[in-house]
């Protein structure tokens, strides 16, 4: 009886504020959609860190002939400070460093040979313009810091070089567009809070008759509150079910069925990955209509 | 049923108290009339009673519970023992009479069965027999006062506050509201009634408080209204206050010995046998 009773109220409040409602329903959409792309966004990062990090490694460049570098004042690297640096790595740096390999100045030619079977720019390149240098594969990648500072400044290391620094770019990037997504996100969120505000309050005033009559035969405060509070949650939760199909829709044309298609070496982020952001959202928007309407409501129905 | 003890209410602080140090008992079963000019205070007893305010000092019991004390969340279960009349009915206009009745059980969650018998019942108790259909707006002043009437006992409170509940109406129908009044009270229902008409409480012959800016200035058993605060001062005659053409009529300002001698009537007979 009393959830008819609710559920009529609610119907009722929802057709006689169409306009706000409709308001409401953009503005979480679009709000939620910013929300969702941010995330999104961190998603894609995840999964390029996943992908590349593994690829990539540390390289400790061992010090060549001629090197201005303070700590290869002595020359070439000698076999003895090759020995005392991997000493150090299976010793201090066991937890941080998964496999070490050593890549010496022969090595590198024959890498450098194949990658440049013409000259590098023209010039024709020898053996011994090539570096030796230790590679190191991390058990965590951004343990890179206390591997650098332990194996930095010893003698017979040039210098430690991390090529994930060749990603930081790409993710400052995808960073800064998530900070702007979401900067936006939350001034429609703002928006969408005080529209809320706005339609309850109408809508509290459209039926204070109602509430009124209702204090007076002993309705209880839940009842009385009730149905404001589940429109501006109904209208806040279609905004952000419109925000999940638009967001699912965009990773399907512009991310699966195009992005992909044209650069396909690359983790992008999926349908699935939105379904996985989707409660998230739904609790979003519940919530922003629970907090807005609790604070509407205690002025406007109160008993 | 409802106590007042040393209530003292301030609506805004250093402004006159609304109730100064009111003290006041009413029975189980008991008619109460409450009378005074407007601003003494009728209004703020009965929003005491309804917990709609709490009072500045004092302790306001209804059913044997401060109100005062009482928590947000038990308001609903005290209003639900109340019944309440106002003076502009307060029908929701988009409800017929019935609904309008049947809508004070279900926001409490009555189940639909009783709402079924019981809204007819009361509706015929009431003199409403056969017109649950019809639109508030179809309806005569004291018809809407019937329904407004059925819609505050159809719970069956134990006490009835009625806030001039005839003061929109002509004195014919106001005498069939009192005498509704006067059955439900004689159902054991407690009824407290805020008005000003002197006519009613003359010849209704029931407990009389008066208020006068805050203070109980009198509390009788089978009292009258009393005497009026003079309207116009007693200017005698006055060219501008003669109407034209009224030739050699004065006006005599209301709470002149006449209107007094006037108010003094003995209640007619017939009245509570209704």
């Amino acid at each position: 009886m009393r959830f008819q009773l609710v559920l009529s109220e609610v119907l009722h409040g929802l057709r006689r504020n169409t306009t706000m409602v409709i308001a409401v329903i953009l503005v979480t959409f679009v709000s939620l959609t910013f929300v969702g792309s941010a995330a999104l966004l961190q998603a894609q990062i995840g999964k390029l860190k996943d992908d590349w990090y593994d690829l990539v490694e540390v390289s400790v460049f061992l010090c060549p002939t001629g090197s201005m570098a303070p700590t290869c004042a002595a020359g070439e690297a000698t076999q003895d400070q090759i020995d005392a640096v991997r000493h150090v790595i299976d010793t201090e740096l066991s937890d941080e460093v998964q496999q070490v390999f050593f890549e010496s100045k022969d090595d590198a030619f024959a890498e450098f040979q194949e990658r440049y079977p013409d000259g590098y720019q023209g010039t024709q390149l020898t053996v011994d313009d090539m570096q030796a240098s230790l590679r190191l594969n991390l058990t965590d990648a951004e343990q890179y810091g206390v591997v650098s500072d332990v194996l930095s400044g010893r003698d017979g290391v040039e210098m430690v070089n991390d090529q994930r620094a060749v990603f930081e770019p790409l993710f400052r990037t995808l960073n800064v567009a998530t900070l702007l997504a979401a900067g936006l996100a939350v001034v429609m969120l703002l928006a969408a809070v005080l529209l809320i505000t706005t339609t309850i309050r109408l809508s509290a005033i459209s039926r204070r008759k109602e509430t009124e009559i209702m204090r007076f035969v002993g309705a209880s405060n839940l009842l009385v509150q009730l149905p404001f509070l589940l429109e501006g949650a109904l209208a806040a939760v279609a905004g952000s079910v419109l925000a999940v199909v638009g967001l699912w829709l965009a990773v399907r044309f512009l991310v699966s069925d195009w992005l992909e298609q044209s650069v396909n070496w690359v983790a992008y982020v999926s349908e699935l990955d939105v379904l996985a952001i989707a409660p998230l959202l739904v609790a979003m928007a519940a919530a922003l209509a629970v907090v807005s309407s609790f604070f509407t409501q205690n002025r406007y129905t109160r008993v | 049923m409802i106590r007042f003890e040393n209530v003292s209410m301030v609506y805004t602080r250093g402004a006159r108290p609304a109730l100064d140090d009111v003290s006041v008992d009413v029975e189980r079963g008991e008619f109460v009339f409450l009378v005074g000019a407007s601003g003494s205070g009728k209004s703020t007893f009965l929003k005491l009673v309804l917990r709609e305010a709490r009072p500045t000092r004092g302790h306001v019991y209804v059913a044997g519970r401060d109100v005062a004390a009482l928590s947000s969340w038990r308001v609903p279960t005290l209003r639900r023992q109340l019944g309440v009349v106002f003076q502009d009915f307060r029908l929701l206009q988009n409800k017929t009479v019935y609904e309008n009745v049947a809508f004070a059980l279900q926001v409490i969650g009555k189940p639909r069965h009783v709402i079924r018998d019981t809204v007819p019942e009361v509706l015929d108790m009431v003199g409403l027999g056969g017109k649950e259909k019809r639109m508030p707006t179809e309806l005569s002043g004291g018809e809407q006062q019937r329904a407004a009437i059925a819609r505050a006992i159809v719970n069956r409170p134990q006490i009835l506050l009625a806030d001039e509940p005839t003061g929109n109406l002509d004195p014919t129908t106001s005498l069939g509201i009192m005498r509704l009044l006067d059955r439900i009270n004689r159902t054991g229902t407690t009824v407290v009634m805020a008005t000003h008409d002197d006519e009613i409480v003359n010849e209704m012959r029931k407990r009389v408080v008066e208020l006068s800016t805050g203070v109980v200035v009198r509390d009788e058993a089978r009292g009258v209204y009393g005497e009026r605060e003079a309207i116009l001062p007693d200017v005698g005659r006055s060219p501008v206050l003669d109407a034209p053409g009224a030739g050699t009529r004065v006006l005599r300002p209301v709470g002149s010995a006449e209107v007094r001698a006037a108010a003094h009537v003995e209640p007619r007979p017939a009245f509570g046998e209704a």
